[in-house]
């Protein structure tokens, strides 16, 4: 849903400006704080309300069909590794809290380096393995599918 | 003009579009080139870019080899049956053998995988789909991406892609501009790997005013993956496939954790079963070959997805709409209750916030479903996308010319949305084809194919002259006009897009006519369409933003103009509920067993179609029956 940002809250940052994969949320060049400058190419992905550092950021169903009175809001934490979410419905008889991880890992520790990896030999690269394979298929000695190893063809033709 | 050129030079690969597909080839890019100079660039910021930009709740490809579930043929002969027999049997087989390992990464650098409890394997929601907490999917790829790239460049909106000014039909990088700083950017590569993505918003969207931004599929979803490969003279292939999902109205929710995993199911405004009805006449349509409701409750074979598409737009054309998903017997279990909010919250969050605008309780009513408006893209359930060469293991001599993923232009490649043929790939698949098609291009690069490449300056100013061009025309005639946006001498790249829309919705086949069309329509929608992209020789833009959507817009419009061309071409109706083709209503084998092939002349604007040949993977048993 279209976001909007709270006046008294925003203090100009720039992080949502720098997240929003859409490129709407732009600074009001008088005001110095955030704003959606358009609306109808918001996708309610919620990139700019978790990455707001001052809470200042939230959603108003979009005006076509979601009446007003309502809230989803968001709390985002990496270092946690959690994200928790508060839906209150209109009507006020919903009314969840609802938190799930984000990763299991301390943030960004467990992406190795590629280019300190050993060289792969000239047959590697001649054959169809990619990175970690054949192990990381199916994490034992199993090696890559092929057409043969599968007792399969390519035929050309409208049967199968 | 104020703006600063910017030269990346001596690029060995660049990456153009940083979702799934261009996050998995930066990354394995790397391991296959120590020391290639490896860039990024990528349109938004690629922390959040992309489709997967707000996450997802679950991975929906993944064979379990493992947990010994599927195998890649098993995977090859699903999509093949939900397409209606029009794909890419070999790039599919070669993306599931991959997939996996792909997974298996995800979760060791901490992508929160869900586990059965009883069995250990991953929890499946359905036998394709595993569930995951996805919601920082994306940041996690776009670290391991991060890793691997020598430089990410965020916010360039790439345009074009170069070509060598020394050999004919060879890529030489990209050109683009800042869409902060406005500069523009030159990309000198040997080789480009297109991760760019489909397109949302070329069929006019149900909803009006605000929500047309809740599409189904990314609004920044532009089609550049199709823009910057037909600009380039790729062909390109099954650009008629478009997809319609049927959906939580309005909201566009996901229904798949829902049906699958929730056990839901679907009935009409009276509470009836609906989809069986309407299956003999369509079997007639079809053909019992891909309709055969005994046939698929025996073996489990699904029911093609646009074929329960038709049933559930006829039923609601019969006047008993609207279609309803059944929560009310699953959310009594508040652990299933539970899942059906996290899956929105994780993937479309829009979906929640509308449910608790309207203060619908899955517990006590069932909501409404919808068929969306058309979308053309090649990683979900559909396959368009450039005509691209296959694993020289797998592929025949007609899908094969020299590396993996690369597409009719020598040193371009591409993944996820980019490659044509291969649905059913969905996040891990388009990661797993970026990784494929960056090993490819490694191997392209060494072996000496990328030599000499040679970019003419006269090249260099003429896009960079194109590119500013709608904000030198703003500046020309906007003071022509007291004020607004009605001018004589140029369209907004909003109202373009509105043109853009009505017309395809119209003459295509969208939403408001019942996704019908016909060869009349078509043509009247090619010559609208004509109009339109001459329009867009004096589009105006009144800021870099503006000059952002105008760029979108022309990738939209390239997109949309094969679109129709390929359905002009495929004279059947193949996906009833995806599409009608009035004037040939039924699916058509004789003829039509084929894929289709098309290639826009980047002199003449001029189209070329042509055939191409379907191949089967056919196993020993088979070939003995």
């Amino acid at each position: 849903m279209p976001t909007f940002v709270y006046m008294t809250r925003c203090d100009g940052c720039g992080h949502c400006v720098d997240i929003c994969p859409s490129d709407i949320m732009h600074i009001d060049p008088t005001l110095r704080r955030a704003y959606n400058i358009e609306p109808n190419m918001c996708w309610e992905c919620y990139s700019c309300v978790k990455a707001c550092p001052m809470n200042a950021i939230d959603v108003r169903g979009y005006a076509d069909f979601a009446p007003l009175g309502h809230s989803v809001r968001v709390q985002r934490d990496e270092e946690k590794g959690v994200i928790a979410w508060r839906i209150k419905s209109r009507n006020g008889e919903t009314d969840l809290n609802l938190l799930a991880p984000i990763t299991t890992k301390p943030w960004g520790t467990a992406i190795p380096q590629l280019k300190n990896e050993a060289e792969p030999t000239q047959e590697v690269r001649d054959s169809q393995l990619l990175f970690n394979e054949p192990k990381y298929i199916r994490m034992d000695d199993g090696d890559i599918h092929t057409l043969e190893s599968a007792g399969l063809r390519m035929k050309s033709g409208v049967y199968y | 003009m104020a703006y600063k050129t910017i030269v990346e030079d001596n690029i060995d690969i660049l990456v153009a579009g940083a979702g799934l597909g261009g996050t998995g080839a930066a990354f394995e890019a790397r391991y296959w080139g120590k020391d290639k100079k490896i860039v990024i660039a990528e349109k938004a910021n690629i922390d959040r870019s992309g489709a997967v930009a707000q996450g997802l709740y679950a991975i929906n490809c993944y064979m379990g080899t493992r947990f010994g579930e599927n195998n890649p043929e098993d995977h090859v002969r699903y999509a093949r049956i939900d397409l209606m027999g029009m794909v890419r049997e070999d790039l599919l087989f070669d993306m599931a053998r991959h997939v996996d390992s792909t997974v298996h990464q995800f979760e060791e650098w901490g992508l929160p995988i869900m586990r059965d409890p009883k069995t250990g394997a991953y929890q499946r929601e359905g036998r394709w789909q595993i569930m995951i907490h996805g919601e920082s999917y994306k940041p996690i790829v776009a670290e391991a991406a991060k890793k691997s790239a020598d430089k990410v460049f965020n916010r360039i909106c790439v345009t074009h892609l170069l070509m060598d000014d020394a050999k004919e039909n060879r890529v030489a990088g990209a050109v683009g501009f800042n869409v902060r700083t406005g500069n523009y950017h030159v990309f000198k590569a040997k080789a480009v790997i297109v991760g760019a993505g489909g397109a949302s918003n070329i069929f006019r969207p149900r909803s009006v005013g605000e929500g047309a931004g809740r599409v189904w599929y990314a609004p920044w979803s532009s089609g550049s993956a199709y823009g910057l490969l037909i600009q380039a003279g790729a062909k390109m292939t099954q650009m008629e496939n478009r997809i319609v999902l049927a959906r939580f109205k309005d909201g566009y929710g996901p229904v798949g954790a829902y049906f699958l995993h929730l056990k839901t199911y679907t009935q009409n405004a009276y509470g009836e079963e609906y989809e069986s009805k309407w299956f003999p006449e369509l079997q007639k349509m079809v053909g019992k070959e891909y309709l055969d409701p005994e046939a698929s409750h025996l073996t489990h074979r699904p029911i093609p997805t646009c074929l329960r598409n038709h049933a559930l737009i006829n039923e609601v054309n019969a006047g008993r709409g609207p279609i309803h998903m059944v929560t009310m017997e699953a959310f009594q279990d508040p652990h299933l209750e539970e899942i059906g909010w996290h899956n929105f919250l994780g993937m479309t969050v829009g979906q929640a916030v509308l449910w608790a605008a309207t203060d619908v309780n899955p517990k006590y009513e069932n909501p409404e479903l919808t068929t969306s408006e058309p979308y053309v893209m090649g990683s979900h359930a559909t396959g368009s996308g450039a005509w691209c060469s296959g694993p020289e293991d797998v592929s025949p001599p007609e899908y094969f010319w020299g590396y993996n993923r690369m597409t009719t232009v020598e040193g371009l490649f591409g993944a996820g949305d980019a490659v044509g043929g291969t649905p059913h790939a969905f996040s891990s698949g388009s990661f797993t084809e970026g990784r494929l098609a960056a090993k490819a291009a490694c191997k392209y690069i060494d072996d000496g194919k990328a030599e000499g490449i040679r970019v003419s300056q006269e090249q260099l100013d003429r896009r960079k002259a194109e590119i500013y061009k709608p904000m030198e025309h703003y500046k020309v005639f906007r003071n022509e006009i007291v004020a607004g946006d009605v001018n004589p001498n140029y369209i907004n790249p909003r109202q373009g897009l509105d043109r853009l829309q009505k017309l395809m919705d119209e003459y295509g086949g969208g939403a408001t006519v019942n996704y019908m069309t016909n060869d009349k329509l078509l043509h009247i929608g090619l010559k609208k369409l004509k109009t339109l992209e001459e329009d867009l020789d004096k589009i105006g833009a009144k800021d870099i933003h503006e000059l952002l959507r105008a760029w979108e817009l022309k990738h939209r419009v390239l997109t949309s103009e094969s679109v129709l061309q390929h359905t002009l071409f495929r004279k059947e109706t193949r996906w009833p509920g995806y599409y009608y083709r009035g004037d040939a209503m039924k699916l058509d084998d004789k003829n039509w067993h084929v894929l289709t092939v098309s290639r826009r002349n980047p002199e003449t604007g001029e189209y070329t179609m042509e055939k191409a040949p379907l191949y089967h993977l056919v196993s020993e048993q088979e070939e003995a029956a």
